[in-house]
């Protein structure tokens, strides 16, 4: 390590030579240096909007599909049945869909635009300090040797949770919280990554998710009632011939899209307000983790015992902050003038600003020289060991998330073994992909000892190669950030 | 030639100064960064934020037990209250609701208020406790809730080697 502290050095003072007889169009350069906003350099795979203020994932194709159903459906319904049902039966009809309709859209674009979590990467001191625990727990290791994995065991209200090493950001995740693939974040009290609201679902817009699907399925029950009490009636007063084509096709689109609907965001939503109620994420309920299946004494210990707290504390507890700070300005690595008088030089200001501009070279290099030392240490042996126990964060397995939508009506799984076997054929061939990402050892860390874990741990095996597929993806942008680093190393 | 410093510590010291100590002026000019003590999250009571009280070994000669132990359970004490889930989280949760959380636009959330009332806090304990002694504490929302970050400084007059922990950790956050 401290190799690559003294080779910086030595370019600094080779730059300093330079720069000191080129002319100084680096100095204007240095001194207009832009302050980024730290969204700008946020190193998960997220877009930003508004200046940072709006967060969501990479993918966001289906939620606008979202948007599209939801808007045409709900205009449709406002123009073409409204009028009727308002005349002939009460004006409430519309006011109360509209207040539903609002109600829905706010909550879809709070869930869509909100952090849901995001666990900021370790700060390089942090993740030294951590890796020297690490080996001082774990003894040195020769160069053959596999480490053990990183694992932390807490006991937490009884019950023996472990906490998992994070490789890409560094930590030992807090309990519940659980690195998403498709995001490149650890999120606190993960629960899904969902596409059909193009964010993750975590601690912080579980309550906006679960309001959104709960609001969504009245209101698609109320659209849905109300179109056939509008056919009705209508075929009642003028037989069915009379209806023109226009309004057929749409309530025949209201109709279709409604009855679909139906079936998976009210399935949907009773299984949400089953895992609240439960105080379980989609994520632990998947995996079994507090099932009696897995031993006796095996119990949830983060729920507050009666469902009514449990709900409460989901949806009427405190909103914790943003712990990305978004919005806020990345501090400059810009050294202190003062201390930096090098006495001899014919421009002292010149050589001050190019000293400056070599240290902050320095500074980034030497960073990136560093992530480069020790990304291939971390990263290599996921790839040489495959399936084996220390895999990347980037695993992804486990069913997919019961919002794939109509397609894939799923209820809560009383067999989280065999139902995830089932479903991770279909997802791997969907195109939509809806991923539990958490990283999953899978074999000798975790004994699934109750047989139905036993087919997903065997389909497990089938799916090493997508998973494996994450690993050079994660690896390619290290390994970019990697030569990035080396190619300025070279420039300076 | 150009006296261009460089031993690691007075390198270490300069991403750091500018860090939210703005009033701690002398410490950032007459003392370099020797290291830097993290304490780690306590998870025995679940997820709610809380640290952990150990005391650690680093700072034995710097500080006293009971005032850091002070430190961090009024620390934890603030953070419980900010998570506290009782009836006026549940008046504002269910007036967010209602409103479509766009209160929020308007008022503050109690999880904020407290945390303004951490950084105050930590300031003056900073001021105060922590300075004199030639340690600084970073706001732990700085460190995403993950740790408390003791920055521990040395008097530049003394040996310059640093304990050897921190690399030239040059990012400065």
């Amino acid at each position: 390590m401290h190799l690559g502290v003294e080779e910086p050095i030595r370019e600094c003072q080779y730059n300093q030579i330079c720069t000191h007889n080129s002319s100084p169009m680096d100095t204007p350069h240095t001194k207009k240096k832009k302050i980024k906003r730290k969204w700008q350099v946020f190193p998960g795979r997220n877009k930003f909007y508004c200046n940072g203020r709006l967060m969501m994932a990479k993918q966001t194709g289906v939620f606008y599909l979202t948007m599209v159903l939801i808007l045409v459906t709900s205009g449709l319904f406002f123009a073409f049945d409204c009028p009727f049902l308002a005349s002939n039966l009460t004006p409430a009809i519309p006011a109360i869909g509209g207040v539903l309709f609002v109600f829905v859209m706010g909550m879809l674009l709070r869930a869509s635009f909100s952090d849901p979590g995001v666990l900021p990467r370790a700060t390089p001191e942090e993740a030294a300090d951590i890796e020297r625990q690490i080996d001082a727990t774990n003894g040195p290791s020769g160069p053959g040797y596999r480490p053990p994995p990183r694992t932390r065991e807490v006991l937490i209200n009884g019950q023996t949770v472990k906490l998992k090493y994070c490789f890409t950001c560094k930590i030992f995740r807090p309990p519940r919280a659980s690195h998403c693939s498709l995001c490149d974040n650890c999120v606190e009290r993960f629960d899904h990554h969902c596409p059909w609201v193009g964010n993750c679902v975590g601690r912080r817009n579980y309550r906006f998710f679960y309001l959104f699907i709960l609001s969504l399925s009245f209101l698609t029950i109320f659209i849905f009632a109300f179109v056939i009490t509008h056919v009705i009636l209508r075929s009642n007063r003028t037989g069915f011939l009379s209806i023109s084509v226009f309004l057929d096709g749409c309530t025949v689109l209201e109709v279709v899209v409604c009855f679909f609907s139906i079936w998976s965001i009210v399935g949907l939503s009773g299984f949400h307000t089953y895992l609240m109620s439960s105080n379980q994420t989609t994520n632990e309920d998947i995996k079994g983790s507090w099932s009696s299946k897995r031993g006796k004494g095996n119990y949830n210990p983060y729920s507050y015992g009666n469902f009514i707290t449990n709900c409460c504390a989901a949806l009427c507890g405190p909103l914790p902050p943003s712990l990305i700070d978004r919005r806020g300005f990345v501090q400059p690595d810009t050294p202190q003038p003062a201390a930096q008088t090098n006495g001899t030089g014919a421009c002292p200001s010149n050589q001050v600003q190019s000293h400056m501009c070599a240290q902050d070279q320095c500074i980034q290099s030497t960073k990136f020289v560093l992530q480069a030392a020790t990304n291939p240490l971390l990263h290599s042996q996921p790839v040489i060991l495959g399936g084996g126990a220390a895999l990347q964060a980037k695993t992804s397995l486990g069913g997919p998330c019961s919002t794939l939508g109509p397609s894939q009506p799923s209820l809560p799984s009383s067999i989280p073994g065999l139902s995830c076997g089932g479903e991770l054929m279909a997802v791997r061939d969907s195109e939509i992909h809806c991923h539990h990402h958490h990283q999953h050892f899978i074999s000798p860390e975790e004994t699934p000892s109750p047989p139905a874990a036993l087919p997903c741990a065997t389909h497990l095996g089938h799916h090493v190669h997508p998973a494996q597929l994450f690993d050079p993806a994660s690896q390619d942008s290290l390994h970019e950030d990697s030569v990035r680093g080396l190619v300025k190393l070279s420039s300076v | 030639m150009s006296s261009a410093p460089r031993t690691a510590t007075e390198r270490t010291k300069l991403p750091y100064c500018h860090e939210s100590f703005h009033n701690l002026q002398e410490l950032r000019h007459s003392a370099s960064l020797a290291n830097k003590v993290f304490i780690q999250r306590d998870y025995t009571d679940g997820t709610v934020c809380k640290f952990q009280t150990k005391f650690p070994s680093e700072l034995d000669s710097r500080i006293e037990r009971t005032l850091f132990e002070d430190t961090v359970k009024m620390l934890n004490n603030y953070y419980a209250e900010a998570e506290k889930i009782g009836g006026q989280s549940y008046i504002e949760g269910c007036l967010a609701c209602l409103t479509v959380y766009l209160v929020f636009l308007c008022i503050e959330t109690r999880y904020d208020k407290v945390l303004k009332k951490i950084s105050r806090y930590i300031q003056e304990q900073n001021e105060k406790v922590y300075a004199p002694r030639g340690l600084l504490i970073t706001d732990p929302i700085e460190r995403g809730m993950r740790v408390i970050e003791i920055s521990v400084y040395e008097d530049r007059g003394s040996s310059g080697s640093s304990s050897g922990s921190s690399t030239t950790s040059s990012s400065g956050r």
